[in-house]
């Protein structure tokens, strides 16, 4: 297991997980998000192979309400 | 007797043409299924987000906002509210393209502090300036100064959008002079962003020539938000058409609207 940052919490999630499989876990399957991996956008085709490394600092975001 | 609204132009925003020229906020609603009734309501085709972290896990069966408030209907438009840098904002816009497939058109707002959410000018200049050379299409959210309106017009904003009054505060149009002279000066749609508090508002921005004009509490804050909506589509298409129609001119004394001839007396 590795520790890595999600949204300012600390999650454990397994060597060589995938941001898509991290998606996954946080149950966004089907809806519109955005991934920045230490403060890199990283685009939605690449999520498959992008590969998450320990102390990684990850910001999941999506679109909610607001003016 | 059938209206000629032809004489009216449609709203153009970065090359794409809206009947409405109300604009929505998402916020501070009760629940989706009053955001989406009052949005619909409205009749605005151009509706602003926030970007937010999304929870981790829980409360993953809660709507999201774009489920309901769908891109496909909508003009969806982001914005960078609760930036306080020029930094920031360009990297909730970068959120943003990605999390909409690409869609580049955002409303840009960098602000000033948490008491008055006034704009901060100069990180705002300095974000557009990022954000345009990137491709961005920016609609800005400023201070109603004519000249900073101008400057970002010059630069490549595709709208911007002066203050009525400060965000949620439903003050109305505070200076209604000062938009009147980005008005006479601009080439690109000018909408009043924040300061409607309620429908006369809204007309009085759009009597002033503004192209649009772009609202959440105002709605969302009504006793009856859905009602409300209605109130300020009418409100913005009264404004408008008043605007092109062209206000009688001022006088100080009276002038009878009754014939003089044929009185009996």
């Amino acid at each position: 297991m590795i520790k890595i940052h999600v949204n300012g919490d600390i999650l454990e999630i397994s060597e060589n997980a995938t941001l898509s499989e991290l998606a996954k876990h946080m149950s966004l399957e089907g809806k519109l998000y955005a991934i920045e991996v230490n403060e890199d956008i990283v685009p939605r085709s690449e999520h498959p192979q992008f590969s998450l490394n320990e102390n990684d600092i990850i910001e999941v975001v999506q679109a909610i309400g607001g003016g | 007797m059938t209206v000629d609204t032809k004489k009216d132009q449609l709203l153009t925003i970065a090359g794409k043409t809206y009947q409405s020229r109300l604009l929505v906020g998402t916020g501070k609603y009760k629940d989706m299924a009053e955001t989406k009734s009052a949005i619909e309501m409205s009749g605005a085709e151009i509706v602003t987000v926030a970007v937010r972290r999304t929870n981790i896990g829980q409360n993953a069966d809660e709507p999201n906002l774009l489920d309901v408030i769908s891109p496909d209907k909508y003009t969806i438009l982001p914005n960078t509210a609760g930036c306080y840098t020029a930094k920031d904002a360009v990297r909730t816009c970068r959120l943003a393209r990605e999390l909409l497939n690409g869609h580049d058109l955002v409303k840009l707002e960098v602000l000033g502090d948490q008491k008055t959410l006034y704009p901060d000018v100069t990180e705002t200049l300095s974000a557009a300036e990022t954000l345009i050379n990137d491709g961005f299409k920016v609609m800005v959210y400023t201070t109603d100064d004519p000249l900073i309106a101008k400057r970002l017009e010059d630069m490549g904003c595709v709208a911007v959008m002066p203050l009525g009054a400060p965000i949620g505060s439903g003050l109305g149009i505070r200076n209604p002079y000062n938009i009147r002279m980005i008005l006479e000066n601009a080439k690109v749609p000018i909408l009043v962003d924040a300061g409607v508090g309620t429908a006369s508002d809204a007309s009085i921005a759009m009597e002033l020539g503004c192209d649009g004009v772009l609202m959440n509490t105002a709605i969302a804050a009504a006793k009856d938000p859905v009602l409300m909506a209605r109130a300020m589509r009418f409100a913005v298409e009264s404004g408008r058409d008043a605007y092109v129609a062209g206000r009688m001119p001022r006088k100080l004394y009276a002038s009878a609207s009754s014939p003089m001839d044929g009185l009996i007396i």
